[in-house]
């Protein structure tokens, strides 16, 4: 049973980003990120929900003028779902090639977003990819696939989960470049809402306000506080014509408990700051 | 209300001292009714048996008060309607729970000031209701932990806000939940924004010129009131405007205030700049409903006391960094602080240095006290391990603690069915530790029983997550071959080929935590106790085969101020000797009072990381406990409301009693699948395994 298209079987079409991603760097990240593409070294962001890391690995695929794929892990994700399979057309097997595979093979930026939802035994097949071997092993085909000096293994884990379960290996930790990421300080963040969600600066300061206060509640009552993400939501009803309080309550409020108790206050706080 | 007479017939002055005597019978005083009964007797039939009821409920906490609430009752009937009377008798006992006798006494004896509040009563809003929302909402606003309690009059000791049990100066109740909120957040506003001073304002010196001090402080807080509405204002429009919509218009006497202080830096020092003119007049400051008192002595004792605290634990920190006192001869040098963007940081030879996290907060609150470091704390304390704070330490020896001063573990609430309502921090919980016992105990057993536990093993040992493969799926990472065979035959026949042609492999993992609950009442003394025990180390042979998380407490306890729990085996210990001692140690106690023993393991169980919780109780009858009032009908109704409160948490629960009469009330507590009665002890070692092998596949 031989793959009937071509020696490769299938393989995905990978698109690059054509249009610069809104990135506002933080830190020296930019810097730690390009160094760590010319030596071909893999890279761990950390960091809660919502802080802008899928952006940043965007952002950076755009200024590397690298293909980007991305994973997004779970729990029921196999290996084969990241390496390929075997399907069948008539009477003959074809092989098509997993995300994983095919980035490797296009020397392409493979994000694995939130690894640590993957069984531990699936993200073990990465382990070859992340050290000094860079190989993939496609056991199903009997081939290693080097991965050419382009190819960048990024992945990223929200450190905030409690859960023993949802702790990262050593094993698979130590091979990265460990990147902290975090809801950026009060101005800069503002600037971010304010560009993306398209408010002006007191709207946008007074959502990173409301962003603070519900951070402070965190552990108590609230698993994480809002994220960025959540604020240019919020600012984008605003900016769409939503009453400013209506759209924080929906965004935000609403978005982060389902607790009537918690809501209760949520919404204090929503009334507090506009 | 339990009013179930079929006639509507007025009691007469002797049924109802018959009544009342058998209700408070309990009383040491042997009062006679009579009195009672006659003032009782002009009462419609209706009120007379609402009368007897509370008067029964209150006499189940206090003879007395239920002597109180009979002998009032008449007087009560005719200011109050159904609720109110009910609502007072509750009041009393509410302050009965929390203060004591005399409290409630006198609560109830002010009959006049309980109308006169009660006729805001609709209007009113009560701290209870609104504490959990307005204690997250100042933990959203704050920085700083800042806890909430019930007062006297608001005011705020800077480490906790006081506020009054009820609030009634609005018409309506969502005003005056507002105006706890408004007072709340202006109390945060003065530990927040320097009304206590700062390392430049002396608050005791600046106060101490003026020899009325009480007018003093009262001007200083309208002062602050003001001040800090504009300062909330900058940060928090919202709440600066829902503040001044409550206020109204401010007083005539405060207007030159506004105009001066009205800025959103003023400062405290603006404040007590403007004092010095207010106290140079003799206009009397005005009472302002929405701003909290100053209560300068506690917030100057609680503020200095928490400085010294933390000053202590950032030098101790800074002490063992590296470079600051841990190397030789750099021991004078003090690290530079950095207070960019309202962000601390400390670094020393331009390398910043990164304080443990309870360091960095204690840092912060600093900051937030003095508005600096305090210098002291900059400096090296020489060698030393880093200690966070003393009180932590103190916590560790808690075993010592225990023993001398028995103070509870943890407090917990407890329903009463016939109020409806919890009596807060009712049950005092203690952890107990079980001296082991027999070593050779569960070796004993396990050799009696080995065939038993081979079997229970090999039953077991099926259940655990194991991969399987699944044939002909229409998706999956391998094809199957038979499958594909079978569909090319079909296709060459000219049949259709089925389109299920790969495997999947299916993963079980198994992610349940167990808790055992085992009673170690007075009653399972002798063949009961032993079954437990044996029926705990078949359970352990089965788990551990099994993997799946599981811890075994004990529970007993004589009365509400004794219950104890005692941990067999911690979710985190393993099926060791000290474990195997420790079962053997279970003994017959004394009594059961199941609720409390509940909340206490479902919050154990609930920090379990696991997908399926399970609590599993394993018992020989009802709840019950030393006194008349928990047995019967109290005690099943607060272990249901206890494991309906589990069941809120996700945590499933199960009983396994050997009390035959068990059917009567066990569907009423755990739901009519949940539970299993056995009739023999002897066969709970058999059955247990067994029983947990269907509730966990």
């Amino acid at each position: 049973m031989s793959a009937d298209a071509g020696p490769r079987g299938i393989a995905p079409q990978l698109a690059r980003i054509v249009a610069e991603p809104y990135y506002q760097p933080i830190g020296d990240e930019v810097a730690l990120f390009e160094s760590a593409h010319r030596r071909r070294l893999p890279v761990l962001l950390k960091g809660p929900t919502g802080c802008g890391k899928t952006r940043f690995v965007e952002y950076m695929a755009w200024r590397l003028q690298r293909p980007l794929v991305t994973v997004a892990c779970h729990d029921d994700l196999t290996t084969a779902d990241l390496v390929g399979r075997y399907l069948i057309v008539g009477n003959e097997t074809v092989w098509v090639d997993g995300p994983l595979t095919a980035a490797v093979r296009a020397g392409a930026i493979c994000y694995l977003d939130e690894i640590v939802e993957a069984r531990k035994d699936t993200t073990v097949v990465i382990h070859p990819l992340a050290d000094a071997r860079r190989i993939l092993a496609v056991d199903k085909r009997g081939e290693l696939v080097a991965a050419p000096a382009d190819f960048m293994l990024v992945v990223s884990y929200n450190p905030g989960y409690q859960s023993v379960l949802k702790e990262i290996k050593p094993s698979t930790r130590q091979r990265f470049v460990a990147l902290d990421f975090d809801y950026p300080e009060a101005a800069i963040e503002a600037g971010i809402v304010a560009a993306e969600g398209g408010v002006d600066a007191q709207t946008a300061r007074r959502l990173v306000k409301l962003a603070e206060l519900t951070r402070n509640l965190k552990g108590a009552g609230l698993d994480e506080g809002a994220s960025t993400r959540l604020l240019v939501h919020a600012a984008q009803l605003i900016a769409d014509g939503v009453q400013p309080a209506t759209a924080c309550t929906a965004a935000v409020a609403r978005a982060l408990t389902d607790d009537p108790e918690m809501t209760g206050t949520l919404d204090d706080l929503v009334h507090a700051v506009f | 209300m339990t009013s179930s007479t079929p006639s509507s017939r007025k009691l007469f002055s002797n049924e109802l001292e018959q009544r009342l005597d058998e209700l408070l019978f309990a009383s040491t005083s042997h009062r006679s009714a009579k009195g009672i009964a006659d003032g009782l007797e002009r009462l419609r039939r209706e009120q007379q048996e609402r009368v007897l009821h509370w008067v029964g409920v209150a006499a189940q906490s206090y003879a007395e008060i239920g002597y109180l609430v009979a002998t009032l009752a008449p007087r009560a009937l005719e200011r109050l309607d159904a609720a109110g009377f009910e609502a007072w008798v509750l009041a009393g006992l509410d302050a009965y729970d929390r203060l004591g006798g005399q409290h409630a006494m006198a609560l109830l004896r002010d009959l006049e000031g309980f109308c006169a509040a009660r006729e805001h009563a609709p209007a009113a809003a009560r701290f209870a209701d609104i504490e959990v929302r307005l204690a997250r909402f100042i933990q959203g606003l704050s920085g700083r932990a800042l806890a909430l309690s019930a007062g006297t009059f608001p005011h705020t000791d800077t480490e906790t806000v006081f506020l009054p049990a009820q609030l009634a100066s609005l018409p309506t109740q969502d005003g005056n939940r507002r105006l706890y909120k408004a007072t709340a957040a202006l109390l945060w506003a003065q530990t927040r924004y320097g009304t206590f001073g700062s390392s430049a304002v002396d608050i005791q010196s600046a106060l101490a010129r003026w020899p009325d001090r009480e007018r003093a402080l009262r001007w200083f807080a309208a002062l602050e009131a003001v001040r800090l509405e504009v300062v909330l204002g900058a940060e928090l429009p919202g709440l600066a405007a829902e503040i001044a919509a409550l206020r109204g218009p401010w007083p005539q006497e405060l207007r030159p205030a506004v105009e001066r202080l009205g800025r959103a830096d003023a400062a405290v020092s603006h404040s007590l700049t403007f004092l010095a003119e207010c106290m140079a007049g003799d206009a009397e400051p005005p009472l302002l409903p929405h701003a909290g008192a100053i209560d300068i002595e506690a917030a100057l004792r609680v503020r200095a006391a928490r400085i010294a605290r933390e000053a202590e634990v950032v030098r101790r920190a800074l002490s063992t960094l590296k470079g600051f006192g841990g190397r030789q001869g750099a021991g004078e040098q003090a690290p530079a602080v950095n207070l960019e963007g309202g962000k601390l940081e400390f670094s020393l030879d331009g390398e910043a240095l990164a304080l443990p996290p309870e360091a960095q907060a204690a840092a912060q609150s600093l900051l937030q006290d003095l508005g600096e470091l305090p210098p002291e704390c900059l400096v090296p304390a020489g060698p030393g391990a880093w200690l966070p704070t003393e009180r932590e330490v103190g916590e560790g020896g808690g075993e010592d603690a225990l023993t001398s001063h028995r103070e509870p573990h943890r407090r917990y609430d407890e329903w009463d069915y016939r109020r409806r309502a919890y009596r807060r921090g009712w049950c005092h919980l203690f952890e107990v530790a079980l001296a082991p016992g027999d070593a050779d105990y569960v070796a004993e057993v396990s050799l009696r029983n080995t065939a038993l536990i081979r079997q229970i093993r090999r039953r077991f040992e099926m259940l655990r997550g194991e991969d399987r493969l699944l044939g002909r799926q229409p998706e999956g990472e391998e094809v199957d071959v038979d499958a594909l065979v079978e569909a090319a035959g079909d296709r060459a026949s000219g049949a259709e080929p089925s389109a299920r042609l790969f495997c999947r492999r299916i993963r079980n993992e198994r992610s349940l935590a167990a808790m055992f609950m085992v009673d170690m009442s007075g009653s399972t003394k002798g063949w009961v106790n032993d079954a437990e025990r044996e029926s705990l180390v078949m359970l352990c042979e089965a788990l551990e085969t099994l993997g799946d998380a599981y811890a075994i407490y004990g529970f007993s306890g004589w009365t509400r101020t004794r219950c104890d729990i005692y941990p067999v085996k911690r979710f985190d210990e393993r099926y060791d000797a000290a474990v195997r001692g420790r079962i053997a140690a279970i003994e017959a106690k004394d009594y059961t009072r199941m609720g409390v023993a509940i909340r206490h393991l479902t919050q154990l169980l609930e920090a379990q990381p696991a997908r399926h919780k399970l609590l599993v109780t394993l018992s020989d009858g009802r709840p019950d406990d030393f006194g008349d009032e928990y047995r019967g009908h109290y005690g099943i109704e607060d272990t249901r409301r206890a494991l309906q409160e589990a069941h809120e948490c996700g945590v499933r629960s199960y009983c396994i009693t050997i009390d035959r009469h068990g059917a009567d009330y066990l569907p009423r507590l755990y739901g009519p699948a949940r539970y299993t009665v056995l009739d023999d002890a002897r066969k709970l070692p058999l059955k247990v395994a067994e029983i947990y092998r269907r509730l966990a596949t």
